[in-house]
Parts: C-alpha cells; sequence; structure tokens
C-alpha cells in the first residue's frame, strides 16, 4: 500500500495527567483539516484519550516518562495514530485486550480502554515488550463530506 | 471538570462540566462519596449536560457511584448525557446499572 501522506505531526510530551486534554485537543486540532464529521472527531478524541492515559496510568506508573505520538493523514482520508511509550511493557497483550479486564480495580479502572480504541477506530495494533514499552497504531478512515 | 451539587426531597444530583478523564475524575470522586455518605440520599442523578467529553475514566468513575449508592440501596440515574458520550456508556453497560433519562423525558 503506497498513499501519500499529506500531512502528518510528531508530539511528545512527558506522562503527566494533565496533558491528556492537551492529547486531545491537539488531534483535534490537527485531524479538523479533513473536516471530520461531529461523531468520527469524538471516536477519534476518545481513543487518544485512551491510549494517553494507558501510557501515564500504566506504563509510566512509578515514575514519569515521554509519550510520543505521531499522526500521519494519508490521501485517501485515512488517519494513522501511534502512540508509544518507553514505560514498563505488557505482559499478556491479549488478556490486555479483554473488555473489563484490568490491573488496576482499585483505581476504578473500568478496563475498557483498549475496547474503547478498537470499537471507536477501524483497527488497533498493539506491540509491547516488558521493561522497553509499548506501541499503539490506530487507524480510522475520515468520511468525507460534500465533494 | 467541575461539580455542583443539589438536594431536592431525598435525591441528590450532581451537576458535571467539562471533561471527564483520567485527570479530573479524582477530584470529584471523593466529593461526591462525601455527600452521598453524608446525606444518604434514595436517588443519586448525574446531570451530564454540560459534560464536553468523556472516555473510560468517567466509565470508572460512573461505576464506582453506582456501588456507592448501590451499598446504601439507592438508585442511580443518568441524566442528560450527549450522544458521543452515551455512546461510551453503552458500550460499557451502564445502561444495564443506571436508568437513562433527559430533561425532555421528565
Amino acid at each position: 500500500m503506497n498513499l501519500k501522506i499529506l500531512n502528518e505531526l510528531k508530539l511528545s510530551f512527558p506522562s503527566k495527567s494533565i496533558n491528556e486534554g492537551f492529547a486531545r485537543s491537539a488531534t483535534a486540532s490537527f485531524i479538523a483539516q479533513l473536516d471530520p464529521p461531529v461523531d468520527e472527531l469524538s471516536d477519534i478524541k476518545t481513543a487518544v484519550s485512551e491510549a494517553v492515559t494507558n501510557c501515564i496510568v500504566h506504563a509510566y506508573r512509578n515514575s514519569y516518562g515521554i509519550i510520543y505520538m505521531h499522526i500521519k493523514i494519508f490521501e485517501n482520508n485515512e488517519i494513522y495514530i501511534k502512540i508509544q511509550d518507553k514505560g514498563t511493557g505488557i505482559e499478556d497483550i491479549k488478556k490486555a485486550r479483554e473488555p473489563l479486564f484490568t490491573t488496576l480495580p482499585s483505581e476504578e479502572r473500568s478496563g475498557i480502554g483498549f475496547s474503547v480504541m478498537e470499537s471507536f477506530m477501524d483497527k488497533l495494533n498493539v506491540k509491547s515488550t516488558i521493561g522497553k514499552g509499548t506501541i499503539i497504531i490506530m487507524r480510522k478512515k475520515i468520511t468525507s463530506r460534500g465533494e | 471538570m467541575s461539580a455542583e451539587i443539589s438536594f431536592s426531597d431525598n435525591i441528590m444530583t450532581v451537576f458535571l462540566s467539562g471533561d471527564i478523564d483520567h485527570h479530573s475524575v479524582r477530584y470529584i470522586r471523593d466529593e461526591i462519596d462525601n455527600t452521598v455518605n453524608e446525606k444518604n440520599p434514595e436517588k443519586l442523578i448525574l446531570d451530564f449536560s454540560k459534560v464536553d467529553f468523556m472516555d473510560s475514566s468517567g466509565i470508572g468513575l460512573v461505576i464506582g457511584r453506582f456501588k456507592c449508592i448501590n451499598e446504601i440501596n439507592g438508585s442511580l440515574k443518568i441524566k442528560n448525557p450527549p450522544v458521543h458520550i452515551k455512546k461510551v456508556m453503552k458500550l460499557a453497560g451502564i445502561d444495564k446499572l443506571a436508568q437513562f433519562t433527559s430533561d425532555n423525558m421528565e
């Protein structure tokens, strides 16, 4: 697949929870150039929020680290969002992706972060190495309005 | 995010506003629980009219508050959730724990 990249954004910030809102805003601002329908924009913001929150709550649980975001806009209106950390890593990805599974029930974590990402985006890919970090890649095709 | 709490008879309404995410839930959780435990309402209503955004951290907040009110044999209502927030709630099965209402219905 050799689709042309029309635009891209790379962003990195420390894993402070106050940056969760910033990550959403930055994504929404960047995606705005595609004039996405409101519901699709909401879906994308929510998925990004889940991934960034996972970095803060899980990956960098006992420390601060950097969260790396890379967004690409392809010529066919598909967006690619990669969110990466260099934190603890996920021991069992399959288990982590199970709806309602959480390693932190005492902190009122619902365990549906991955479910939201899977449901609200077209594709979700998760790669992780213990002690090295995790990479989340999500894709979604934006409906173009009028043409 | 902010929360305004009001009472009418034995009904406690929490008017939430702003963004509900991992960063903001922490501040609101204790405030709601302390008030529930102090006042023992029969019904807890979470009003989402002014909520701009919510992710699954908000789901954790809702489920936690359901457990809190359930412990004192009260019920939970979710009022005026915006469309995109209702979507996240339905994904989480919140409609099985709490009644959804809107100002139009009452």
